[in-house]
């Protein structure tokens, strides 16, 4: 197995196939959505090919800016929370028995096997009045009356991070895994506590890991649309939810994709933003 | 290598004659009468599969498939696109009135000749759903009454009218569905409130009605589009009050349930679904042996006690006994839904609604 830069146009006969169930899976459909986004809607019935902004008009008022400033602050939320409870846990992890490394592992992998629906059903029960956790409390003298949790932010915010909780972790975990030992011991013995290491040592040592978990975890939770139903109130319910009542609900698929459009381009601008804000720091 | 080669064939001419096997049926049955039928998927599915389609097949010979179809107007794009296309997933569809307005707007649906439809008689006019010219585009199938429900263990006595949504005393314990086109909450404030759903002929009569709605938004808890997540809070108490169909209400309360639906002094609101044909079907004769079929007073009776769903004819013909109408329907003058507006205004009540329950 020697590893060579492609030389002959046959080198890259491989990549054909992801190229084109790329092209056919994505880019195509991306393409068509970004075409009906200019579409004319037909109120009352469906739409017809054309070409007008104005989708894009309506979308552009302070109540839909309202919502996606919502949408994108609960999605960096949701990041944040994700990377601070993930990292620690993580790096204790790896510093862990590979048994024990496994069963844990095994677990947050079966997390994954959950689907949305049934995340947003079982926090539900657990946040409720009748059936909550606040009852336990109750029992043990805590609280005087149980409550409902649920529908509120916290809740939401609870639901999403629990969702996305996995998916941080194991982004996280080969790079942790990887992190040379001695740096750590190095920075013991020179006399640092080890919150002291953890924080000076591994995790500027994991700045662009941190980062790009960061990016992931956001863009994974802004697509978020049925948690926020389910745990939230309306005030809770992000660009996607709308989206998808537009879409589904009352037909209106060119305004659907011109959200779906604007909420991209919003989301790639904040990736570029935050990558070369990146670059920046590690040129300083 | 030749071996892998011919193997390889093997394999894929198997798989080719599987295929073709698996097809053959489907190529048997289309020699016989059928007819693709869309049902909503679920509950309302399962009991026509049951109930109803059998005993069609025995008594016309046509053999009928059935498709689950999604609600909202997810199946209505579906058509749509599809007849574009020339194909029907479906035959006949039972459509929900604002679909059938909409799918007017492309002529959609192929007009259905009354001349052949002998118990269409029988039927209550707000049944039959006709194009702006008067062609008929689809004949009524079942009707459904959504309905004010209440926890019985919270509320001891059932409210009496709709008000009971605006009273502060119910802060936080309503679950209202979420959209302005399956609540019908305008037409709701507008018979409880300002004289009747004629109120809303203007846009001055609609803002009022958005105002006055606006004052129930505190004693919202929940703002469901899934039924399920609503009827688990009615049942257990969480979310004790609302709006919720009339028919699953009654199964809940029949199964020991402690929930009841009470039809409001105002009225319960009356939704219906209509059988209507793509005009990308090839069984129009087919199609309308099956709707003359399922206007009969008897059939009508057996959803009604079977599905429990309510009659689309008059009460009269059916042999429903007070009891069992009582169960499915009520005498007092239903909020009969304002489709017209849902076509014509549309997107601007969308927007109205979407602010007035978000922001």
């Amino acid at each position: 197995m020697r590893r060579e830069p492609p030389q002959t146009l046959g080198d890259y006969a491989p990549l054909l196939f992801p190229a084109a169930m790329l092209t056919i899976f994505f880019v195509v459909p991306f393409g068509t959505m970004i075409a009906v986004s200019f579409f004319q809607r037909q109120q009352g019935g469906f739409y017809t090919p054309a070409f007008v902004f104005d989708n894009y008009a309506r979308f552009l008022s302070a109540f839909f800016g309202g919502v996606l400033g919502f949408s994108l602050l609960l999605a960096i939320t949701v990041a944040i929370c994700c990377v601070v409870l993930a990292l620690p846990f993580t790096y204790m992890l790896t510093r862990m028995g590979r048994k024990v490394q496994v069963v844990w592992l095994v677990a947050l992998l079966s997390i994954l096997s959950l689907s949305e629906v049934i995340i947003g059903f079982a926090w539900s029960t657990l946040f409720s009045r009748t059936a909550g956790i606040t009852n336990i409390l109750v029992a043990l003298g805590i609280m005087s009356e149980a409550k409902a949790l649920t529908p509120s932010f916290g809740a939401v915010l609870t639901g999403m991070v629990y969702q996305a909780f996995p998916y941080t972790v194991l982004v996280l975990f080969p790079a942790l895994v990887r992190l040379d030992p001695t740096l750590t011991e190095a920075a013991r013995t020179l006399g640092a506590s080890p919150l002291k290491a953890f924080f000076t040592v591994v995790v500027p040592a994991l700045r662009n890991t941190i980062t790009a978990t960061l990016i992931m975890v956001f863009i994974f939770a802004l697509g978020s649309y049925l948690l926020p139903q389910l745990l939230g109130r309306p005030q809770h319910w992000t660009l996607s939810v709308l989206i998808t009542d537009q879409a589904i609900y009352q037909s209106n698929m060119p305004f659907a994709a011109a959200m779906a459009v604007f909420l991209v381009l919003v989301t790639l601008g904040l990736v570029a933003l935050t990558v070369i804000a990146g670059r920046k720091g590690e040129a300083a | 290598m030749i071996t892998t080669s011919i193997k390889r064939r093997t394999l894929l001419g198997a798989g080719l004659a599987g295929a073709s096997m698996l097809a053959m049926p489907s190529v048997l049955r289309a020699q016989e009468k059928s007819l693709k039928v869309g049902v909503y998927g679920g509950y309302f599915k399962t009991s026509f599969d049951k109930n109803i389609f059998p005993e069609f097949t025995k008594a016309t010979g046509i053999a009928i498939e059935s498709i689950a179809e999604p609600t909202g107007e997810a199946w209505l794009v579906q058509l749509e696109q599809a007849a574009r296309a020339g194909q029907a997933p479906a035959d006949v569809s039972m459509m929900s009135q604002v679909a059938m307005l909409k799918g007017q707007s492309t002529d959609l649906w192929t007009p259905i000749d009354m001349a052949k439809i002998k118990n269409g008689s029988n039927l209550l006019d707000r049944f039959v759903n006709k194009y702006p010219d008067g062609r008929i585009a689809g004949i009524g199938a079942v009707s459904w009454y959504i309905t004010l429900v209440t926890n019985t263990d919270v509320y001891k006595e059932a409210p009496t009218s709709w008000s009971a949504f605006w009273d502060p005393a119910n802060a936080d314990k309503l679950g209202l569905l979420a959209l302005v086109s399956n609540s019908f909450l305008l037409e709701v404030t507008a018979k409880t409130f300002m004289g009747g759903t004629n109120a809303l002929d203007t846009e001055e009569g609609l803002l009022k009605a958005f105002e006055k709605l606006a004052e129930v938004k505190p004693n919202v808890r929940l703002w469901y589009r899934d039924e399920a997540q609503f009827e688990q809070s009615l049942k257990s108490g969480e979310i004790p009050m609302g709006q919720y169909y009339h028919d699953v209400t009654g199964l809940a309360a029949a199964d020991g349930n402690p929930v009841r639906s009470t039809f409001p002094k105002e009225g319960g609101i009356q939704d219906s679904g209509c059988w209507a044909l793509s005009r990308a079907s090839q069984k129009s004769e087919e199609a309308h042996i099956f709707i003359d079929y399922m206007c009969q007073p008897s059939i009508q009776a057996t959803l009604s006690r079977k599905v429990g769903t309510s009659p689309t004819v008059q009460r009269e013909v059916t042999d429903l006994t007070d009891k069992e109408f009582a169960s499915v329907s009520s005498d007092i003058e239903p909020i009969v839904p304002r489709y017209d507006l849902y076509q014509t205004k549309s997107d601007w009540l969308n927007q109205k609604w979407t602010e007035l329950i978000v922001g």
